[in-house]
């Protein structure tokens, strides 16, 4: 067993915060200097990816937000069940942790009550995520996902007939039915199988793998790569403006499910990709 | 890229054409979801709007706070597609220049060509480049509204690419 306390994760999480919504990740950078080598010299989306990259460093250099809609602040905790955590709730060392970075870094406050629409300020509640693993570490992991990619998400519950076939096209549909909106060239988390909830949240946590990497299983990782081809066969391009690169990556990852189902949970993120992660 | 002064005239309307680069300087105004909302809601009940939309252009945008020495944080466009519902009637009041990212209804295409207005679509994701090119920031109304309030903006060479022209010309492949 072994302690730790709220204190140590919050100030993780807040950490983790600045440096997430300031920073666009390596793998990012590095897919997006390749898109915008892909494009012609001159075109919309040449400009439109060039205009990223210079954003990006401007933004490292002069400490202020990649991107002015520095999201719903998602965490991931994985907990060591040998674990034992003192002091507040975790949930409340979290949101007090997002709180004081969003105040402190001059982040935007994006969180409001769904009907009222009134803005909690803050920036919280976070949505935290919590797995309990083996070992006696905390893994953390902090999304600040945006709307505008957010909103053109999708799950579909196919029936077991689609197949492999069905997914890809799930895939492929989510992006095109998107279009321009959510910011392209964009990156598929997706979930496959599960339940419909389950399945929802490994949409998410394909997401905070490193952009470029496969899935380990060989026929996951083909669908990733066929997924990929047909949407940067669609033509939408960088902010929409056509060109060939619609996407920087496709990361899926997969669950059992039941026999009568065959759940696809599409999450849509940006080009703008900030993940911070840290263990204590 | 060619450079334009707002707020925008017919003549300059005129001669803007889907896809031409532009940079944007001087006088805009912000406004997002809620304050979209609210404008309508407002027109509904027959009140006053505490600013006038004649001649305007509208930036989808709402910023990060201002860091130190700055006029505003991080700032790039939201997803235009959202104000779709609100856009025509704005636009039939005298808008005439809209700023944000991705394509638009139909009905919004159609009032830009009907009341001879431009959307411009800016590089959504840039939010560190906009901030720094906006000079002067100052709430016109809405404060409560935080981020989605209505600012006026002063900006200096703000760059777009002109995504819906007068004559309907679209940047977006349909």
């Amino acid at each position: 067993m072994r302690n730790i306390h709220t204190d140590t994760i919050e100030r993780a999480v807040y950490e983790l915060c600045g440096q997430a919504c300031l920073h666009l990740t390596d793998a990012c950078t590095r897919a997006m200097q390749d898109a915008a080598a892909q494009e012609e010299s001159g075109s919309a989306a040449r400009f439109a990816l060039d205009t990223l990259l210079q954003n990006a460093d401007t933004a490292a250099a002069e400490r202020m937000a990649v991107c002015q809609d520095t999201g719903y602040a998602v965490v991931l905790a994985e907990i060591g069940q040998d674990v034992h955590i003192e002091g507040k709730p975790l949930a409340a060392a979290v949101d007090c942790a997002v709180a004081k970075a969003y105040a402190d870094f001059r982040f935007r406050k994006s969180v409001c009550d769904p009907l009222t629409r009134e803005n909690t300020a803050d920036n919280t509640p976070a949505a935290l995520h919590t797995e309990i693993v083996p070992g006696d570490k905390i893994r953390l992991t902090f999304l600040p996902k945006g709307f505008g990619s957010e909103n053109m998400s999708r799950l579909y519950m196919l029936t077991p007939a689609k197949g492999v076939a069905g997914v890809v096209d799930a895939i492929v549909e989510t992006v095109r039915l998107a279009g321009s909106k959510p910011c392209p060239p964009v990156i598929c988390g997706v979930g496959i199988g599960g339940t419909f909830d389950t399945c929802a949240f490994l949409a998410k946590k394909a997401l905070t793998r490193e952009l470029g990497s496969h899935n380990a299983r060989a026929d996951v990782a083909a669908i990733e790569a066929e997924a990929l081809e047909k949407i940067n066969a669609l033509g939408i391009g960088a902010q929409g403006f056509g060109g060939k690169v619609t996407a920087l990556g496709v990361l899926c990852e997969l669950a059992p499910t039941h026999i009568a189902g065959l759940p696809v949970a599409v999450n849509i993120q940006c080009h703008c990709m900030r993940c911070a992660k840290t263990e204590i | 890229m060619k450079k334009i002064t707002l707020p925008l005239t017919d003549a300059d309307i005129e001669e803007l054409r889907a896809g031409e680069g532009v940079l944007l300087s001087g006088s805009l105004l912000t406004g997002r979801d809620c304050a979209h909302k609210r404008i309508c809601a407002m027109l509904d009940a027959g009140e006053q709007l505490p600013f006038s939309l004649r001649g305007e252009t509208i930036y989808y945008a709402g910023p990060c706070p201002a860091p130190d020495g700055k006029a505003c944080g991080s700032c790039g466009p939201t997803t235009s597609a959202r104000m779709d519902a609100f856009a025509p009637r704005l636009l039939d009041l005298g808008l005439k220049g809209m700023i944000g990212k991705g394509e638009r209804s139909e009905e919004v295409c159609e009032a830009v060509v009907r009341d001879h207005a431009v959307y411009f679509a800016a590089i959504g994701g840039a939010g560190a480049l906009y901030g720094n090119a906006v000079q002067k920031s100052e709430i016109v109304a809405f404060p409560d509204l935080l981020s989605e309030a209505v600012y006026r903006f002063t900006v200096q060479d703000f760059p777009c690419i002109v995504a819906i022209d007068c004559k309907g010309g679209s940047v977006y492949r349909k």
